[in-house]
C-alpha cells in the first residue's frame, strides 16, 4: 500500500482529498491528511463579521465534516518535512511516511514582522481582520466606536485575498453611513503598492470607487514601525499616518513548517513550477494554494482551479507520464463594494482584469469589473457553494480552470 | 513609444520604463534619475547594478529582498530613491517595474 499525504485541511487541502479519493485505486493508495485545527473556517466570511453581516458561527464547521470517508484525518501539529527521507515529522515525535506529498499549508498573517505592531494598542486600537479572532475582536470594537480616523492598511505584498482590504474600506463606508456617523469618520487606505491594485485597469476602477466614497488613498507606503503611544504608522521614507482605529493586514508568511523544513523562500513560500504545480524541492512533492510561490493571487478560487490540474498531474505522475504544464494562474474574485453591491474580477498570469460578462460569455448574469447587485448576491451565494460544492470537489457550473477570453473586452489581444 | 533621453532615442512604455534593456546606458540612467530629481552617487550605482543582476537571474524584486541583499538596508534605499524606491530605482536601472504579486 502506498501513501499520499496532504499537509493542511484548509480550502486547498480539503479539495484535494475530495478530488483524489475517487480516482486513486483504494487497494493501492491510502490517503492521509494532516491538520491541527478541528475547525474549518470559511475565510471569505471574515470581512463580513466586523460589520455584523455574518455571525462567527456562520463561518465555522468541523474540519472532519469535509474529509471524505476512507481518508485518514490526523489531527496533530506538523513539525517539519524531511524530503530526503520521504517523511513528515509531527510535533509529538511521530512520523508519517509518504510516497507522494501535497503541501497545502497556506499563508498566515504575521504581525510580529512589523516593529510595534504587537504593542500596547494591539486589539485595542490596532486590529487584523484576516483571522477568526481578529475579525470578531474588530466587530466588538466597532459596535460602540464613536468615530475618528479609520485607517485600512496593508503592510507588505503578497497577501491572502488581495482585494479584501479594499472590501473592508468599502464595507466600513456603508457601515458608518448606516449608523449615521459617516461624517465623524475619516477613512483612508494605506498601501505599499502604487495604486489601489497592481493591475492597472482594476486599479483605476477601484480608485474611482474610493473617490466616490470619500476614501483617501495613500500609496507607496512601506511601513517601518507602529508608534503605539501617538497612534501612528511610519514608513521608511518618514511619512506618518495617524489613526484612531488601525485595521491592518500584517505581512503574510507561509507556514512555519516550511521554514523548519528549510526549503521556503524568504517568506516561507515553497518554490513551485507555475504550470504543473510540482515543487522544485523534489519530484514527489506537489504544492497547492497559498503555500506556493506562484505569481498569482493567494485566493480560494485559485486553489480551486489548481485542484483540477493537480488532480490530473498526480495521476500522471503515478503512471510515469509527463505532467500537464498549463496552469494559467486563473483567479476569480468577488469584491464587495458596499451598499449591497459587488464587482467581479476574472484574470490570470498574463491577462489583467477587464470588463465583460461572466460566467457565460455575452450573457452573464454577472458583470466583470462593474458594480452590481447581482454580483453581491453571487458573493453571498458563494458561501453555500463553498460548503456544498467547492470543498467537496464538485465542478462549479460554467466556470473552467482555464480563464476564458470570451465575453471579455480585451485590448491589444496578442 | 519612442523617447529621446540623453541625446539617444529609446523605446519606453507609457510609464517611462525602457522596454529594450539593451538601450540602457549610464547616460540614460543619469537622465532618467535627473527627471526624478536624483543625482546618482556611488551608492545609487551599487543598488542599480544589484537590481540589474537580480533581474538577469529572473528574481522577482521586492523591498524585503532588497533589505536582505546586504547591498543596502531599506532605510537607505528610501533615502536614495525617495517616494517609492522600488519603482524609481528599477526605472533608472532600465528594468521592468516589479509587479507585486496579486
Amino acid at each position: 500500500m502506498k501513501r499520499l499525504l496532504i499537509l493542511g485541511a484548509g480550502t486547498a487541502g480539503t479539495m484535494m482529498a475530495n478530488h483524489l479519493k475517487p480516482v486513486l485505486g483504494k487497494d493501492e493508495w491510502e490517503i492521509t491528511i494532516a491538520e491541527e485545527s478541528k475547525v474549518h473556517y470559511y475565510q471569505p466570511g471574515y470581512i463580513f463579521i466586523p460589520f455584523d453581516m455574518y455571525t462567527p458561527e456562520e463561518v465555522c464547521r468541523p474540519t472532519e465534516e469535509f474529509i471524505p470517508e476512507g481518508v485518514n484525518l490526523v489531527n496533530k501539529k506538523i513539525d517539519r518535512i524531511l524530503p530526503d527521507d520521504n517523511k513528515v515529522l509531527m510535533e509529538d515525535g511521530s512520523e508519517i511516511h509518504y510516497d507522494i506529498l501535497i503541501i497545502a499549508t497556506g499563508t498566515h498573517p504575521s504581525p510580529e514582522e512589523t516593529h510595534g505592531m504587537l504593542g500596547s494598542q494591539w486589539r485595542k486600537a490596532i486590529f487584523d481582520f484576516y483571522t477568526f479572532d481578529g475579525s470578531v475582536a474588530l466587530r466588538d470594537k466597532l459596535r460602540d466606536w464613536p468615530g475618528g480616523k479609520f485607517v485600512v492598511h496593508i503592510a507588505e505584498m503578497p497577501i491572502k485575498c488581495p482585494v479584501a482590504p479594499l472590501e473592508v474600506a468599502f464595507l466600513a463606508d456603508s457601515y458608518f453611513a448606516e449608523k449615521g456617523i459617516r461624517d465623524k469618520v475619516e477613512i483612508s487606505f494605506v498601501t505599499p503598492m502604487s495604486g489601489a491594485f497592481t493591475r492597472p485597469k482594476a486599479a483605476r476602477a477601484f480608485e474611482h470607487i474610493l473617490v466616490e466614497k470619500n476614501i483617501k488613498i495613500i500609496p507607496d507606503f512601506a511601513v517601518e514601525r507602529v508608534d503605539n503611544e501617538d497612534k501612528k504608522i511610519i514608513d521608511y521614507g518618514g511619512t506618518e499616518v495617524s489613526f484612531d482605529l488601525l485595521v491592518t493586514v500584517p505581512t503574510n508568511k507561509g507556514s512555519a513548517v516550511i521554514e523548519r523544513s528549510g526549503f521556503g523562500d524568504d517568506l516561507n513560500y515553497v518554490p513551485t513550477h507555475k504550470g504543473t504545480l510540482q515543487s522544485k524541492v523534489k519530484p514527489n512533492i506537489f504544492v497547492i494554494g497559498d503555500a506556493s510561490d506562484l505569481p498569482t493571487s493567494k485566493a480560494g478560487s485559485v486553489a480551486h482551479f489548481e485542484a483540477e490540474i493537480l488532480t490530473e498531474n498526480i495521476q500522471r505522475y503515478i503512471k510515469g507520464e509527463p505532467l500537464m504544464d498549463d496552469f494559467d494562474g486563473h483567479a476569480n474574485c468577488f469584491v464587495e463594494t458596499g451598499e449591497g453591491k459587488a464587482l467581479l474580477l476574472d484574470f490570470n498570469y498574463n491577462q489583467e482584469p477587464v470588463e465583460g460578462t461572466f460566467p457565460i460569455p455575452g450573457v452573464g448574469p454577472l458583470r466583470l469589473l462593474k458594480e452590481s447587485r447581482m454580483n453581491h448576491l453571487g458573493k453571498l451565494a458563494f458561501r453555500w457553494i463553498y460548503w456544498n460544492m467547492l470543498l467537496k470537489g464538485a465542478n462549479v457550473p460554467f466556470v473552467s480552470s482555464h480563464m476564458t477570453e470570451e465575453g471579455k473586452k480585451i485590448e491589444n489581444k496578442k | 513609444m519612442e523617447k529621446t533621453i540623453a541625446g539617444k532615442t529609446v523605446e519606453v512604455n507609457e510609464e517611462g520604463y525602457l522596454t529594450d534593456q539593451s538601450q540602457w546606458t549610464r547616460e540614460v540612467a543619469e537622465a532618467i534619475a535627473g527627471e526624478e530629481g536624483i543625482d546618482l552617487t556611488e551608492r545609487h550605482w551599487a543598488v542599480i547594478s544589484y537590481l540589474q543582476d537580480q533581474h538577469k537571474q529572473g528574481v522577482a524584486l521586492s523591498i524585503r529582498k532588497i533589505g536582505k541583499s546586504g547591498v543596502i538596508d531599506i532605510k537607505e534605499f528610501y533615502q536614495l530613491f525617495p517616494n517609492g524606491p522600488l519603482k524609481i530605482s528599477t526605472k533608472i536601472a532600465g528594468i521592468p517595474k516589479p509587479a507585486s504579486c496579486i
